[in-house]
């Protein structure tokens, strides 16, 4: 796998034309968490084209999966771990109005300070709370 | 035309993130732990799509939408206490599992319970919000 990064760089690439898409198309930020919260809370407006983005994104990876490309998420088991991380992403992302797409992707690419200091601290937090995970379980 | 427009973007979206390996709690962890065995694949990522985000915002001078209305207003530069306290909290949760808003729903399809565990809780999380934003200013306007 030491190809990777390549994947990962086209995998940007079409993320990054996936927002200019939207922007260029509707006038909206290419934001996961505002768009899905905005549907969730009843905050959001132009409630159908938010709609249309999230069928675009959960099919996509659908089709492409069944295509033959699967991926595994790899993701714990471990009940009390993804309803508290759930609850921190969805409870946190929607106080800082952003996430990794918003703030990060969308933020960073128009040199937006706000964008800098969120994605500094999400960053940060993750990588002290994946070493204190890791620290806690080898003991 | 927004709707059809808006379905490209989140299958755009939807392939970059599965593609890229972000769908991967452990490429995404593997990244976060910067102290044990670094996986630099999410850096590639990042940087591969805000190149084409600073041409779009480029774009956006002096013009507007495809299909009207208009583009977001510059920014504040304000920081505040829910952007850095918000940010911490996410990456906290983002740190336990390994998946953010856009993979968690990414990822649905072949995520298993995990994944739906995962979403279930981060909606509950966006839904509780407005009314936690409710209680906090009326704390404080009752000090």
């Amino acid at each position: 796998m030491e190809i990777s990064w390549l994947y990962g760089l086209i995998g940007g690439l079409l993320i990054g034309c996936a927002g200019a898409v939207l922007l260029l198309g509707t006038g909206r930020v290419m934001g996961a968490s505002s768009i899905v919260g905005g549907l969730v809370d009843g905050t959001g407006t132009d409630r159908s084209t938010a709609l249309a983005f999230v069928i675009g994104l959960v099919g996509m990876p659908a089709l492409l999966s069944v295509g033959g490309w699967q991926v595994d998420t790899q993701a714990t088991s471990t009940p009390w771990l993804l309803i508290l991380g759930g609850l921190a992403v969805g409870v946190g992302t929607r106080f800082a109005n952003g996430c990794t797409s918003g703030h990060g992707v969308c933020g960073l690419s128009r040199f937006s300070v706000r964008g800098l200091v969120a994605t500094l601290a999400y960053i940060g937090a993750g990588a002290v709370t994946v070493t204190a995970l890791r620290l806690g379980l080898s003991l | 035309m927004r709707g059809a427009i808006a379905l490209a973007s989140g299958a755009l979206f939807g392939a970059g993130l599965h593609i890229s390996g972000m769908t991967d709690t452990a490429r995404v962890r593997g990244f976060l732990d910067v102290a044990g065995a670094w996986d630099p694949t999410l850096a590639f990522v990042m940087g591969g799509a805000i190149l084409p985000m600073v041409l779009a915002w480029r774009l956006t001078r002096k013009r507007t939408p495809l299909t009207g209305g208009a583009f977001p207003a510059q920014p504040t530069q304000e920081i505040t206490r829910p952007l850095v306290a918000g940010s911490v909290l996410f990456g906290v949760g983002w740190g336990l599992v390994g998946l953010c808003p856009g993979p968690a729903l990414a990822s649905i399809s072949y995520g298993g319970w995990p994944g739906a565990a995962f979403l279930m809780a981060m909606l509950a999380g966006m839904f509780a919000v407005p009314p936690m934003r409710r209680a906090l200013d009326s704390a404080r306007a009752g000090q």
